[in-house]
């Protein structure tokens, strides 16, 4: 039960949030929390990658471009010239597909929602997948390299192509109903309800990856860390591990990119930008490598001042000096660094 | 494609790609030395671009590359022994978030130094409609600077490699550390001098390519991924296998652009650097076993 302690916490600390803004007529902020929440997302997922399996990924903002790209152009993509093609018929009949009016009343054929975020996720789990087998094979400055060309290979693609609005992006998103009634858009009434659902989507998670993490599963991801050698010799499937973790943490970040797509109402291709995971990855490391508490806190926190504009033109900048200087001074994260540690003595050593 | 188109090709290729050859030695010297690949080299080469030109408005060319490749070589000292060199046996994670931070910084430390603007040197000889006809394809003057300076830089760096003293310990260094060390070689010393040489190269590939590939603040990152395409299609440490490995890929490049849209190029590149790590991680002209003893 200890372990769902800081969940509770995590619950008091959103509704109150919440319940302080509507009292003081600030709700705006929850715009910028709800997109931290999202990002927060890809961050705890690459922070089980990164902190727990201890390999490096300089992609996954094309994960998370992936997942948003497709599902904006699934739903916003308009079918009607193809409607009369037997796939299609068929996709319609099956319900997979929606009929609507565009701005100027003309007809308008798209995927329905629900299924463009199922095909989203899995079509980048499958992405994950496939490049995961060779990529997890190299390890360190290869890793890193090699992740890092394939985000920079989305990012050509996403920029180069006519269907994902080249370096326009893909706007008019239409919003994503859940259940009946609540639905995931940017819309100016439906501000407190998102803000929910993206907090529900974190919590979900949260309870999933803690419960990884304390399972055999998160001892195998520990041991692989420390050493992957000895950790094979044991009689870990290494290999098998690191791809299946590898798959979570793209599906996660693709998730992700679904839903922040659709609250936004659109997505350009700064999105799949290499600074955006190397943000990603400032911020896992900011956090603690190993600890998903320290990400989820330091993602909210960096994302929403950074959304906020508090750091002006310096953005990138900031993000630069607080990688190196955390890898300078405090490469365990912040919250550990020795000055903690030493207190920690010192309260312990009283007892 | 007629004869005078592929020369034309061809030229295009083999000047991109010895630029990409020197960036990928640059890779290298610093690798040999530290086993660090240095993700902020792009940025030595768009550093000494901009300062050169900068410069060139007080003074002559000549003074003016030579103060750039000089003042770039000292930032690449000043980030050795700032960043690097009192780290205490770093975990290659560290080192790599390191690397990546600081060509960040150096990034956003161009950006509002020199704004957005892509800015060129002038051309060195004529101006940018002179052309020599060579085989019937027409070459910009500039393009031979480049390949000329580029060629000089390879062989004297092979020379200073072989036949210097300060060359030798460097090499020292990267065969054994430790027994270097033992033959009293200051191996930091020669960490800060690895950083500086491949700042240094870096710096002066930047200038000669200027008014040809034009230098902006973030031209850095896609050529520190085509040099390391091509450190790796060498096989990592191996300069002189790098210039053949820049060459081909810059052909490659060359030739792609008249089967794939121009969007595609740099795409290509990387799908070539994952193929190579996914099936050759060693390197084209590596050993396999050599390579094993590497740290990656």
């Amino acid at each position: 039960m200890k372990r769902y302690l800081p969940l509770f916490v995590l619950l008091a600390l959103v509704v109150l949030v919440q319940l302080v803004t509507s009292w003081t007529h600030t709700t705006y902020y929850l715009t910028q929390l709800t997109m931290s929440a999202y990002y927060s997302l890809v961050i705890i997922g690459l922070c089980l990658l990164m902190g727990y399996a201890g390999q490096i990924s300089l992609g996954h903002a094309g994960f998370f471009a992936i997942g948003g790209y497709l599902s904006a152009t699934l739903t916003t993509h308009n079918l009607v010239t193809y409607q009369d093609h037997t796939l299609i018929v068929l996709l319609k009949k099956s319900g997979c597909l929606v009929a609507g009016q565009d701005l100027y009343g003309g007809q308008l054929l798209v995927v329905q929602p629900w299924v463009a975020c199922l095909v989203a996720v899995g079509v980048t789990v499958l992405i994950a997948f496939l490049i995961g087998g060779p990529v997890l094979k190299l390890k360190g400055h290869y890793l890193a390299m090699a992740t890092l060309g394939f985000g920079t290979i989305v990012y050509r693609v996403v920029l180069a192509n006519r269907l994902f609005g080249e370096a326009d992006g893909i706007s008019s998103v239409p919003p994503f109903p859940l259940l009946p009634g609540v639905a995931v858009s940017g819309g100016f009434g439906a501000r407190v309800s998102n803000y929910y659902i993206a907090w529900g989507l974190v919590l979900i998670f949260m309870i999933l990856l803690i419960n990884l993490i304390n399972s055999r599963v998160g001892r195998a991801l520990r041991a692989i860390h420390g050493s992957e050698e000895a950790a094979n010799a044991m009689g870990v499937n290494t290999a098998g591990y690191k791809l299946k973790i590898f798959m979570l943490s793209a599906g996660v970040a693709a998730l992700a990119g679904v839903f922040l797509t659709h609250y936004n109402g659109g997505i350009g291709p700064s999105e799949a930008g290499v600074m955006k995971s190397v943000r990603y990855v400032a911020i896992v490391a900011v956090g603690g490598m190993a600890s998903i508490w320290g990400a989820l806190s330091m993602g909210v926190v960096l994302n929403f001042l950074s959304l906020r504009g508090v750091f002006g033109s310096y953005d990138d900048a900031v993000f630069g000096v607080i990688l190196i200087v955390i890898m300078l001074f405090a490469p365990e994260g912040l919250l550990r660094l020795k000055l903690f540690t030493r207190l920690k003595k010192l309260r312990g050593g009283g007892q | 494609m007629s004869f005078e188109l592929f020369i034309q090709y061809v030229f295009a290729g083999l000047t991109y790609g010895i630029i990409y050859a020197i960036v990928a030695i640059g890779f290298n010297i610093i690798y040999n030395t530290t086993g660090i690949i240095n993700f902020a080299q792009g940025e030595f080469v768009m550093l000494g671009g901009m300062i050169a030109i900068s410069l060139q408005k007080m003074m002559p060319l000549p003074l003016a590359i030579a103060l750039a490749v000089a003042i770039t070589m000292v930032v690449g000292a000043l980030i050795e022994i700032v960043f690097i060199r009192w780290l205490d046996r770093p975990s290659v994670l560290r080192l790599i978030i390191i690397t990546i931070g600081i060509s960040i910084l150096s990034r956003e430390v161009a950006l509002h130094i020199w704004g957005e603007s892509v800015r060129a040197l002038p051309y060195f000889v004529g101006n940018e409609i002179s052309a020599i006809s060579i085989l019937g394809a027409r070459v910009s003057p500039q393009v031979l600077w480049v390949m000329g300076v580029c060629t000089v830089m390879v062989i004297l760096l092979s020379l200073f490699f072989r036949y210097t003293l300060t060359g030798q310990k460097m090499q020292a260094c990267s065969a054994n550390r430790k027994a270097a060390i033992l033959c009293g070689i200051n191996a930091r010393n020669m960490v800060t001098l690895s950083f500086m040489l491949s700042a240094g190269i870096g710096a002066l590939a930047g200038c000669v390519m200027s008014p040809i590939t034009y230098t902006s603040y973030d031209g850095g990152p896609d050529l520190a991924i085509k040099g390391f395409t091509v450190a790796i299609m060498g096989g990592l440490g191996n300069s002189m296998a790098a210039v053949t490995a820049g060459l081909m890929l810059g052909l490659i490049e060359a030739f792609s652009i008249s089967l794939m849209p121009m969007a595609y190029k740099d795409a290509i590149a990387i799908a070539i650097l994952l193929l190579i790590l996914f099936i050759r991680p060693h390197g084209l002209f590596g050993r396999k076993d050599a390579a094993g003893l590497k740290e990656f």
